[in-house]
Parts: structure tokens; sequence; C-alpha cells
């Protein structure tokens, strides 16, 4: 293969990765302080499109102001959903915790078919996504270069917000022992509250990004998406901001060159993710960054 | 012993006969709800035992009905109609030369079942070792590859397009059976020894383990043969329907039998009966929220996909307001009905 094709598609696959790191951030964060899969939080991911969708195209909004307003749903959304559908179950087995979560995920879907319908509709994306660059001699087009670099800015002020601030500390804190903290005076619940506010969020950004790179959507879009982003978290170490980073990186990467390089497979891309995850958690279940967890009676 | 099984067989009796009554004097749309009950009954029993019994949350009984379901199609498919259906890509080799005659329909259920349960095997050998959540997740990824596979293979699936023209061989009288004999049989297994070790992996997996029992050897094996009898269901059903495709066997078939096994209790093989047929009733019920409705002057147009809509929210009301399901834990033995009988003793539940 030619070296300027190789780099577009590194740069593609370093696109992709962006995005499966920003989704798997939220699910990293709410595993890390809850341990439930949050199967809803590719479903917001989906929503922040749709929020989005609308914005430009009923309320005729400028771009930028649709995104933020998209964005800002989103973490309402996560919030409704830790409120109405988890909380009441912090206390419960935590297998109750997870089919509540699938319910909550089979409703919004299921909600969305029945209200947007199925049919795929296309996403409006600003000229500045469109444009052509020529980088290295090889031919890039806005999205494959903006969303990395959008999504490195948006990963910059999360470990701010994480490392550096008083909430940060907080999350990390009620991740570590959620009863101590709870000792020491910390208000548990508006931590969680904020943790998936934050993390929905960054779903919402990323649902945005993904429809500027793919402009198709429709209310499964954020199915394969959700779990290659939950793979990633677990690759990474789930509970590790950093780990879901990097493993949303090499999963974007694999599955990029693995269809570049075996163009014959492009069909079973998605079935290729799982079957990673299945061998990694067996190799390094704990994943790159993640601590072995000791068994307690 | 020898009562209850005496008692099994005049049950079973007794349900031929219900069945020849349903035949005669049914009408077909009833009937067909009670041929998808009771293929509910199998696979949401099945479902039960790894769910329930042994506390092992799979999302891949999707994925061992397409396997039964694909198995059985293409053992029971006439040759004419194997040719007429492969006209992207014929298909291959030893599957286009033979075709089994009815009386083999046992057989081909028999070798679905096998098949999705070596499928068991295979996947659960390395996934059983994960827990809870992981397990959750590699079992819908295996249910996906099944997917992605049913549409890419197209020379033996005949990708998206499905099989179509399967005979209908499926009737009360099958699936009847296979519910009552699926129900005895894992109800039988739970209360046995075996069956008295997965329960205690579900209640707390390392006391288990420091009482001897093998965990990762009774995982596997509730998991295999959860996963036969989710094969035999997907072959009736695609027996049922005459016809089987890929959208067929997605998430949504797994999240219905997560449905009917946490609303009739987790672990409860009684609850989860009852509310597979239920559920069936259920279904057929809620058509009509989808269906066009005039009130007075006032015409409400038809919503398709609403019913995914309503079970999503009841599943999550269950699990917030209700979650020990309709029945608990509990059984209905044999015990329970005839004590209902002697008058002047009181019914231990």
């Amino acid at each position: 293969m030619q070296w300027t094709a190789l780099f577009q598609q590194f740069m593609n696959g370093v696109s992709v990765g962006s995005l499966y790191a920003l989704l798997a951030i939220g699910y990293t964060l709410v595993y890390g302080i809850l341990g439930l899969i949050n199967f809803a939080h590719s479903d917001v991911f989906m929503l922040g499109t749709y929020f989005a969708f609308f914005m430009i195209g009923v309320f005729l909004l400028p771009w930028w102001l649709s995104v933020l307003i998209g964005v800002a749903l989103c973490s309402l959304v996560g919030m409704s959903i830790e409120r109405v559908a988890y909380r009441p179950l912090r206390n419960a087995p935590r297998i109750s915790a997870l089919i509540t979560a699938v319910g909550v995920s089979f409703f919004i879907e299921n909600l969305g078919l029945v209200t947007v319908g199925a049919r795929p509709k296309g996403f409006p994306r600003p000229d500045l996504m469109k444009n052509v660059y020529t980088i290295l001699g090889a031919r890039i087009q806005g999205v494959t270069f903006w969303v990395p670099v959008i999504s490195v800015l948006i990963l910059l002020a999360l470990f701010y917000i994480v490392y550096r601030t008083k909430i940060g500390m907080a999350m990390r804190a009620v991740s570590r022992d959620m009863e101590t903290t709870r000792l020491m005076g910390v208000d548990v619940d508006r931590v969680i509250l904020y943790t998936f506010a934050l993390g929905s969020a960054l779903a919402g950004v990323g649902g945005v990004l993904w429809a500027c790179k793919y402009p198709q959507i429709n209310p499964l879009m954020g199915i394969f998406p959700g779990w290659k982003a939950f793979t990633a978290a677990v690759v990474g170490g789930i509970g590790n901001v950093v780990g879901a980073m990097l493993g949303g990186f090499i999963i974007g990467l694999a599955e990029i060159l693995i269809v570049a390089f075996f163009p014959g497979l492009t069909g079973y891309r998605d079935a290729f993710v799982f079957t990673i995850l299945i061998i990694f958690l067996l190799v390094k279940p704990g994943g790159l960054m993640g601590e072995a967890t000791k068994e307690k009676v | 012993m020898r009562k209850n099984l005496l008692l099994t067989l005049f049950l079973f009796a007794l349900l031929m006969v219900g069945v020849a009554m349903a035949e005669r004097y049914l009408n077909a749309y009833l009937v067909r709800i009670l041929n998808t009950a009771c293929i509910y009954v199998v696979a949401a029993v099945a479902y039960n035992l790894i769910n329930g019994v042994t506390g092992q949350f799979s999302l891949g009984p999707n994925a061992f009905m397409a396997i039964g379901g694909y198995t059985v199609a293409l053992l029971m498919l006439p040759l004419a109609q194997k040719k007429e259906v492969y006209f992207l890509q014929p298909l291959i080799w030893p599957l286009n030369a033979f075709s089994f005659p009815p009386s083999l329909f046992i057989l081909a259920l028999f070798l679905g079942g096998l098949l999705a349960s070596l499928f068991a095997l295979l996947i659960g050998i390395p996934t059983l070792r994960l827990r809870g959540d992981y397990l959750a997740i590699a079992t819908f990824g295996f249910g996906e590859i099944v997917i992605v596979l049913a549409n890419n293979l197209i020379p033996v699936t005949n990708g998206a397009l499905g099989i179509k023209g399967i005979p209908e061989y499926t009737n009360l009288w099958w699936t009847a059976s296979w519910a009552f004999w699926t129900v005895f049989m894992i109800k039988n297994l739970v209360n046995s020894s075996f069956g008295r070790a997965l329960k205690a992996i579900r209640e707390n997996e390392i006391a288990a383990e420091a009482m001897g029992v093998n965990l990762f050897r009774h995982k596997l094996l509730a998991f295999v043969l959860s996963g036969f009898f989710a094969g035999v269901a997907g072959g009736l059903f695609v027996t049922l329907i005459s016809t089987v495709s890929p959208t067929l066997f997605t998430f949504s078939m797994t999240f219905n039998l997560l449905i009917i096994i946490v609303l009739g209790g987790l672990g409860s093989i009684t609850g989860s009966t009852v509310t597979a047929i239920l559920f069936a009733f259920l279904q057929e019920l809620l058509r009509e929220v989808e269906a066009p409705h005039t009130i007075g002057s006032w015409t409400f147009p038809g919503i398709p996909g609403m019913r995914m809509v309503v079970f999503s929210v009841i599943l999550v009301i269950l699990m917030i307001f209700y979650r020990r399901g309709l029945f608990g834990q509990r059984e209905l033995s044999f015990e329970d009905i005839l004590s209902l009988f002697r008058r002047g003793r009181k019914a231990h539940v």
C-alpha cells in the first residue's frame, strides 16, 4: 500500500478512534462510580444528533448554537435517566440495575423509531467539515482532521474537570469508595448526577461529530458505536479515564486498518470488534490501565 | 417419585387432549398464538436456567435461536425450493445435495438444538470465566456476531433476504409437547443436586466454590443446556412461520425473553412458563395499540412499533417497583395442587 493511502487510513482511524474515546469516557465514568453498564449511553449519543438535527432543521438555529443546545439537552436526558431509572435501584442487586439499563436503552430506541421513523435522515454538516485539505500529500476531508482535534480539546477539558476541580475530586472519591465518601460529607447523589450530566454531554458531542463523519442518522445509529466504545472502555481498563481514551484509539485504528488491509472483511467489521473484546477479556480482564480487583467475600 | 412420574404422564395426556380439542375447535388465529406461546415457553424456560437459576446474565439466547432456526431451515427445505431461494449465490455443497423428509423433522430439531449447544460450548468456554456485566457484553457480542454472519455468509444463509418457503411442519402437537418436556426436564434438573449447585452459584459464587462446587463446569453445563433448548425453540419458530431471516433473531428476541423471565420472577420455572403464555397473548392484544382507532369524531393513526415502547416501559417499571416478578422464586408443584384437593390441610408454599 502506498504511504499516502496508509496515512489517509491512519487519519481515518484516528478520527473514528477519537469518537470512540469520547463515548468510552461516558461509559467508564458511570461504570467507575456505579459499577453499571449504562446501556442507554449509546442512545443519548443518538439523541444528541437528533436534537442538533431538529434545532438546525426545524428551529433554523445556527449550527454551533444547535449543537450547544443539543449537548445541553443530552445532559438533561442523562440526568433524568439516572434520576428516574437508576437511582431507585442504587442498592438493588447488580442484575436488576443491568436489566433496567437494557430496558431504558430499548425504550429510547423504540420511542425514536415510533416518533421519527426508521428511515435515515441526512445530517447537515458545516462547510468546515466538508472541505478537503492536502496534508503531506494525502487528501484528507475536513471531518477527518477536525473531529480528532475537537475531540482532543474536549478530552483535555474533561481531564481538567476530573483531575483539577473539586467536583472531579469528588467523582474520583465516590468511585473509590462510595460509603466513605458519603461519611466525609459529600453529597453522593449530586456527584453521581453530575457524572451522568458530564458523560451524556460527551455522548452528545460524540453524536454530533459522528453525524459529521457519517451524515446519515437514524434512531438505531447509537447501538454499534456504543458497543464499540464500551469495548474500548473495557480494553483500556474500565473505570480509568485515560484507559478509555487509549482504548478508543486502539479500537478505532484496529477497525479501520483491518478493513483497509483486508477489504474482503468489510461486511464483518462489526463482528471483528466483538471478537477483539472477547479475546482481550480473556488475556487481560482488567484492561490496559485497569487494576486487578480482588474478589471479596 | 413414582407418584410424580405418574402425575406427569397424566398431565401430559391431559395436555394432548387439550391440543386435540384446540386443533379441532379453535380458529387458526388462536392456534397460532398458542403455538407462539409454547415456543416462548421453551425459549424462556431455557433462558431462565442460565439467567435466573444460575444467575449468569447472558444476553445471547437470540443467537442460539438463530443457529437452531437456520439449521432446521436448511435441513428441512425441499431441494427444489433450495434452488429457487439461493439465486444470488448457490448453496454450498453438502447442504444443496439433500433435504430431510417430513418424518425426520424431529431429528432436524434435535440437530438444530445440538448445533446451538455446540456453539454455546464454544462461546461458553471463554466467556463464562467472565463475571456479571462482562459476561453480558460478551454474550451480546456473540449474538451480534451471529447476526452479522447470517447477513454475510450468503452461500449458507442467503444473507439479508433470508430463506423462504420452509414447510410448515410445526403444529400445536409439536410445540405443546416440546414446551411440556422442556419444563419437565428443566424443573427436574433444578430440583436435582446439580440444580442446587446452580442456585448456590447464583446466591454466592465464592461460598459455592468453597463448598466444592466446580463453578466453571456447572455454569458451562447450564449454558450448553440452555443453548440446546433455545436452538430447538428457534427451529420450531422457523417452521411455524415458514421463513427465516437475520431480522427474526435480533436483540428484540432476547429482550422479549428477558421481559418474560423477569416478569415471571427470575429463577422461577413456573413463572417463566405462565408469563411466556401471557406474553404471547399480550403481544397480540397490544396490536390494538398499533392499529388505527376512531374514538368519537377523533381518529388516531396507528403507530407501528408502539408495542416495544410499551414493553420497555413495563420492564423498567417492573425492575423498579416489583423486582420479584409474579412468582418470585416460588414454584408450583404437584404437592401444592394436590393439597388444594385435600380438605383440612393447609397448602404449604
